[in-house]
């Protein structure tokens, strides 16, 4: 019992960036029609975000302290932070460590920016076009922006730690009434898991409860009527695709201490949403939510000893084999809805 | 001429004289100038070209026809090889073998995915050859080891037993051979400063390459092409009309997969290892990229598009700064350090950011590709002259895109 209780928590973590992913994807497509192949760009510059915060707070002045010595037994230099310098040690030294969480303020408006930059310079020229066409030049579009980011970062991972207060362990057997220290869970996983619940929340909520959503839902439903209601839809869309942006931004941004942000992360996480949001069922918000879970956990039970031993490789394949399966007896996908994506 | 219309017979006449004499055209720059790093004609790169074009040509039968995104092709390329590569340890050294079974197998493999992923459409068409790519991929590099050799490739060895062939020379690999030709074997011609090399791997490779063309040439205007093309305008109305396309979409899945193993197959008679990376989704976004930037749909467009960008892949990702202040060294110092830090980027190891610019570019601009273009351009020469302009319809042979 507890073995599959820490395969679930274990799936939680990339179920919730897969969950995060497909849900912006959704938001995207589900408004705009538009298949964006570059979401998961978007993804990598969140997490860049972070690693760009985390380098510019640890910019650092050097200076000759009188009293220590190095091996060689010159005068010591001391590299001290900026930021410690003007917020005191203590303090400053406090906001480098959080660096990741407080990053989450700075990605923010970046991926807003970013978001409403692509939407206005390039996305809106392809809403007539085809299908085919949008993914292409999206593709395109990661290509680039992942190369961008190769340039100015290099191509080696860069890694961004949590905080140290978050990043030792929790014993959640304790917890949960098992023995102690059978099922040793981080921190951070935790959090991130806490953190995407608290950001899909969000969104619904968003749609749900508020007069914008409320026009973004109807504009979903059928556009043309809307906007004969005298509704400036685009301009809602337009804000849509921003908040989409942002979310996965932000799941990049929350990932990096997780995984050590490289160029191509995106790429890789891509993929795997596609497969997402492709068995939730294009265009709906909850089948993407509940498929990034549920394909994570899969994927974190497929990797278990006793199964890989039973049916060797199936840890590698088992997310295409279930889009395969669920995309030929369910053609619309786990809770797709009519006529979406249909000739 | 060979069954073709006037217009597609000079289009294949173009090709063929371009294909054989690619050694001299690929290398328009005498040794040792300036710009001989920009000659393309070494036998590595020109076999690169050709076996690419093929891919591509196979590639553009299924999307450019029938306009099903496929994510996944380069699964079809990558069995191929792996089947070529096990021809060439278990037979012999000749390469006609392991051609032959290497289309063969990616046809059955491609039969097998086809006839699952052909069940839907459209993005879910792309999802799912992406899916089954990605698979194979990942089952190369795991599970499948005894047969792919994982992470190290498949390579030949000492003690295979090639039954019909010898297992070695004097304690080396035999080298691969069609009928006693050596791939890597050919001559180079010095003229003056210029020096041409003609390599018997090419012209295999050129020789394939030109069949698999003419047989292209042949599908684009056959009934069944013309199918084809009628499942991209409308698969809805034409199934109203009581056709049944699938066995058509099925059937250009198929031949688009065997010319994907082809492709393989002539990889590794030219060099015989086959590694995984060959199967990875990006090798698949490649020849979707190598297929739009040419012209999808289109005759020539697909083997346009893989030598621009394996000609990218090897050359323009040579330039180093160093060339860069070569070229601007009559500028004063000062421009000169700024011109080289704006292209910097673009350059070298970023050539990829380059294509990828470039490729956006098309698709806003040129949804045609290259073909487009070059026929807008001889558009303009024709209004310009007012007349049959021949300069620029010999540029630009294939002014029918099937579409």
């Amino acid at each position: 019992m507890d073995a599959i209780v820490l395969q679930v928590l274990n799936g939680l973590d990339k179920g919730s960036a897969y969950a995060l992913i497909a849900l912006g994807l959704t938001l995207i497509f589900g408004t705009l029609g538009v298949v964006n192949f570059a979401h998961g760009a978007l993804f990598m510059l969140g997490a860049f975000c972070a690693v760009t915060l985390n380098t510019v707070l640890n910019i650092s002045f050097s200076t000759i302290d009188p009293v220590k010595k190095d091996f060689l037994g010159n005068p010591l230099k001391v590299e001290t932070p900026y930021i410690e310098s003007w917020f005191g040690p203590e303090l400053g030294a406090a906001i480098i460590d959080w660096s990741v969480p407080i990053s989450i303020l700075f990605a923010i408006p970046v991926m807003i920016l970013i978001g409403l930059c692509m939407e206005r310079g390039l996305i809106k020229h392809f809403y007539k076009r085809p299908h085919a066409d949008q993914i292409l030049v999206t593709f395109g579009l990661a290509i680039v922006l992942q190369e961008i980011v190769k340039y100015f970062y290099g191509a080696n991972p860069i890694p961004t730690p949590a905080p140290a207060a978050l990043s030792s362990s929790v014993d959640m057997g304790v917890f949960l009434g098992f023995d102690a220290g059978s099922i040793i869970y981080p921190y951070w996983r935790l959090i991130y898991f806490c953190f995407a619940a608290v950001i899909v929340g969000g969104v619904f909520a968003f749609l749900r409860y508020t007069t914008f959503g409320m026009v973004v839902r109807a504009g979903m439903a059928d556009r043309e009527t809307v906007g004969l209601l005298g509704i400036h839809i685009d301009r809602r869309f337009t804000i849509v695709f921003a908040i989409a942006a942002c979310v996965a931004g932000l799941a990049g941004v929350m990932y990096t201490p997780i995984n050590s942000p490289n160029y191509h992360m995106g790429m890789d996480f891509l993929v795997l949403s596609f497969v997402v949001v492709v068995v939730g069922g294009m265009g709906s918000l909850p089948g993407a939510v509940a498929a990034g879970f549920l394909l994570g956990v899969l994927e974190s039970f497929a990797s278990m000893g006793q199964v890989v031993d039973l049916l060797p490789g199936i840890n590698q394949i088992i997310i295409y084999l279930v889009a395969i399966v669920i995309l030929l007896t369910r053609p619309r996908g786990l809770m797709g809805r009519k006529g979406v994506m249909e000739e | 001429m060979f069954g073709l219309s006037k217009k597609d017979g000079t289009l294949f006449l173009v090709v063929i004289g371009m294909t054989l004499f690619a050694p001299i055209l690929l290398n328009p720059f005498p040794e040792g100038s300036e710009l001989a790093q920009f000659n393309a004609g070494y036998p590595d790169l020109m076999q690169r070209f050709v076996i690419f074009g093929i891919f591509a040509i196979g590639f553009n039968i299924l999307f450019g026809l029938t306009g099903y995104l496929s994510f996944g092709h380069a699964a079809f390329l990558g069995v191929g090889s792996y089947a070529g590569v096990w021809m060439l340890k278990l037979l012999t050294m000749n390469v006609v073998p392991a051609i032959m079974v290497s289309v063969v197998v990616a046809g059955l493999f491609s039969a097998l995915v086809g006839y699952i992923s052909l069940r839907r459409s459209g993005i879910y068409f792309s999802i799912l050859t992406l899916a089954f790519a990605q698979m194979s991929f990942a089952l190369a590099y795991s599970v499948l080891t005894p047969i792919t050799n994982g992470e190290t490739g498949l390579q030949l060895a000492l003690d295979d037993p090639r039954i019909l062939g010898v297992s070695q020379v004097n304690g080396s690999i035999p080298p691969t051979n069609f009928f006693g030709f050596e791939m890597r074997d050919g001559f180079t011609l010095d003229i003056a400063s210029w020096s041409f090399t003609f390599n018997v791997g090419y012209y295999l490779c050129a020789a394939i390459m030109l069949i698999a063309f003419y047989l292209s040439i042949r599908i684009f205007r056959s009934p069944f092409g013309i199918m084809l093309q009628a499942v991209k305008t409308n698969q809805q109305r034409l199934r109203f009309t009581g056709v049944n396309t699938r066995p058509y979409t099925l059937a250009a899945f198929i031949i688009s997969g065997m010319y994907a193993g082809l492709a393989g197959g002539l990889m590794v008679a030219m060099d015989p290892l086959a590694g995984a990376e060959r199967m990875q989704w990006t090798a698949s976004g490649e020849v979707v990229l190598m297929t739009i930037l040419g012209g999808a749909g289109t005759l020539i467009g697909p083997v346009l598009g893989a030598g621009v960008i394996k000609y990218f892949e090897n050359i323009f990702s040579k330039i180093n700064d160093n060339v860069l202040y070569n070229w601007f060294s009559f500028m004063p110092d000062a421009l000169q350090d700024a011109f080289v830090f704006m292209i910097h980027p673009f350059i070298g190891k970023g050539w990829h950011l380059t294509l990828g610019i470039m490729f956006m570019l098309v698709i806003i601009c040129l949804p045609g590709g290259v073909v487009e273009g070059g026929q807008r351009i001889a558009k303009l020469f024709r209004r310009k002259k007012s007349g049959p302009a021949d300069s620029g319809a010999a540029s630009l042979p294939n002014s029918t895109p099937a579409e």
